[in-house]
């Protein structure tokens, strides 16, 4: 199964004072093993364009579509067998412990086969 | 095929058969079809064939094999009608199961029990507790959807949505029929033995649904036999047949509700506790639920209230605090230090427990001071607590008889 794995901030971080796992570590290892299929570290949201055409009329804004203290700052495309393995891969990224990551599964259409 | 039993028992028959062949029968088609659905409905089908047959037919040899058969048919017949391609494979996967009524399926070296697994799906951590709890009973145990609701305080309609939210949860959301192995078993069946905690304390409760308690010591049998090797399991059947053994005892003619000191140990289902106290002589680990069990077999034991071996106790709830922090061990262990040696000992130890926070305007932690203050002299002071113990109670059975001890302390 394919999960788009958001990296957020967290307003509540982990406290706890031991090192957290090296970043290029987890890439290299997942990366390896055909589990992370790419991903990227996103620029400040101060970069971000929001785009809408509403009648015909293109509409641009500054910014992210909501405003909100927890922000997605990176994200990873996983190729997993199964949810169990993906929150595996989740849990030992550094973000986990410095914010937190949401792992969303592609939709599986009707017509499409089966991941 | 046909036995030689009288047609008048074929109901209980169906019943008694049902108790171990749904979930084996809902899990291998789950396993098999990856369809919650069609694995429930084929399942219920099957045990609505046998009560139509078998008070005709009589009792079959093999009740659990013919209601597998049954339900794999009805499968078959279902999937055929459908006409999808991927569908095929599955009716394929549905045909190679030759012997299904005792086949349990392989997985590396381990044999794994087709219902451990769906034990394990259902009580995944990715599903809210409330899923979980909803999901083993209707999945796992068979209970019907209008029983869980009612449990739930919702219609059954809001429920039977619930629960196919939650399948298609563990669809989406990509949860595995899997039972992990290796130290993620160890991570996993904490989560899992908690569901049926909850479930046994939500039949336990004053105004709980009573029929749970039954389901979760029949759904601990048989998480025992399907892990023999794992200690906690066995101490938590241990727990429940020990708490369940009181259950005649605690209420009161006017179904109010008996404290441990008041209750008539004569009512004690003794029969309960010796199977209790067998299982736990065989329980050498040090989990929470091993502890909790060994404080409930000291009062099991114990030949009257006040013979009872209040020092032993205390000690298990020090050992169970270290295991398993939580603000009710904290006050449970005032308590019992409360008994053992003085109520000034209990009230220190009370005092302790809610510094640690999560007792603020909990009426267990006002009752207990208001116990032990009653036992310190101050009568006066106890009552009045008693009474703020009796506003502050969500069960109206608790509540009456914390109101009795108010007027017995005062008088």
């Amino acid at each position: 199964m394919k999960y788009l794995m958001f990296v957020c901030t967290d307003t509540a971080p982990d406290t706890d004072p031991t090192p957290e796992p090296d970043i290029h570590r987890w890439v290299a290892e997942n990366d390896s093993r055909g589990r992370r299929l790419t991903g990227n570290v996103l620029a400040p949201v101060a970069a971000a364009t929001t785009v809408r055409v509403r009648n015909g009329e293109l509409l641009l804004s500054d910014g992210p579509f909501a405003e909100t203290k927890e922000v997605i700052v990176g994200f990873d495309l996983l190729d997993c067998a199964d949810l169990d393995e993906a929150v595996e891969v989740a849990r030992a990224h550094p973000m986990a412990r410095q914010g937190r990551l949401e792992l969303r599964p592609f939709a599986e259409l009707p017509d499409q086969q089966p991941a | 095929m046909t036995g030689t039993r009288p047609t008048a028992t074929a109901g209980a028959a169906v019943a008694a058969a049902g108790v171990e062949a749904y979930p084996r029968i809902v899990a291998t088609l789950i396993r098999v079809t990856g369809d919650w659905t069609l694995a429930e409905d084929c399942a219920q089908e099957a045990l609505a064939t046998a009560l139509e047959r078998w008070p005709r037919d009589g009792v079959p040899a093999n009740p659990g094999g013919w209601l597998m058969t049954v339900a794999r048919n009805r499968a078959l017949d279902v999937l055929r009608r459908a006409s999808v391609e991927r569908r095929k494979l599955r009716e394929l996967a549905v045909l190679a199961l030759t012997d299904p009524g005792d086949e349990p399926a392989t997985e590396g070296a381990d044999l794994v029990d087709d219902r451990l697994r769906l034990v394990f799906t259902c009580c995944h951590p990715a599903l809210s507790l409330p899923d979980r709890v909803a999901l083993t009973l209707r999945t796992v145990l068979g209970v019907p959807t209008a029983d869980i609701a009612r449990a739930f305080l919702v219609s059954e309609s809001t429920m039977t949505r619930r629960l196919t939210r939650a399948k298609a949860r563990i669809a989406a959301a990509g949860i595995p029929y899997r039972v992990p192995s290796g130290p993620a078993l160890d991570e996993r069946l904490p989560g899992v033995l908690a569901v049926f905690y909850l479930l046994f304390t939500r039949g336990y409760d004053a105004d709980g649904e009573p029929a749970f308690a039954e389901e979760a010591i029949r759904s601990a049998r048989l998480l025992v036999r399907l892990m023999p090797a794992r200690s906690e399991v066995a101490a938590l059947l241990a727990l429940f047949l020990l708490q369940h053994s009181r259950r005649d005892a605690r209420c009161a003619p006017d179904g109010g509700l008996l404290t441990l000191d008041r209750q008539d140990r004569d009512r004690w289902d003794r029969v309960a506790i010796t199977e209790a106290l067998r299982i736990l002589d065989g329980v050498t680990g040090d989990g929470p639920y091993a502890w909790q069990a060994r404080i409930a077999a000291c009062h099991a034991t114990a030949p009257s209230a006040a013979a009872t071996d209040w020092p032993a106790i205390a000690a298990g709830y020090d050992a169970l605090l270290g295991r398993q922090p939580s603000p009710v061990v904290a006050l449970n262990r005032a308590v019992a230090h409360g008994h053992a040696y003085g109520a000034a000992a209990g009230l220190r130890l009370l005092t302790e427990a809610r510094a640690g926070g999560g007792l603020d305007g909990n009426p267990l932690a006002i009752a207990a001071e208001a116990h032990l203050t009653a036992r310190h002299g101050d009568t006066g002071r106890a009552a009045a607590l008693f009474r703020q113990a009796a506003a502050a109670t969500p069960s109206a059975t608790e509540r009456a008889a914390l109101l009795e001890r108010a007027r017995e302390v005062a008088s």
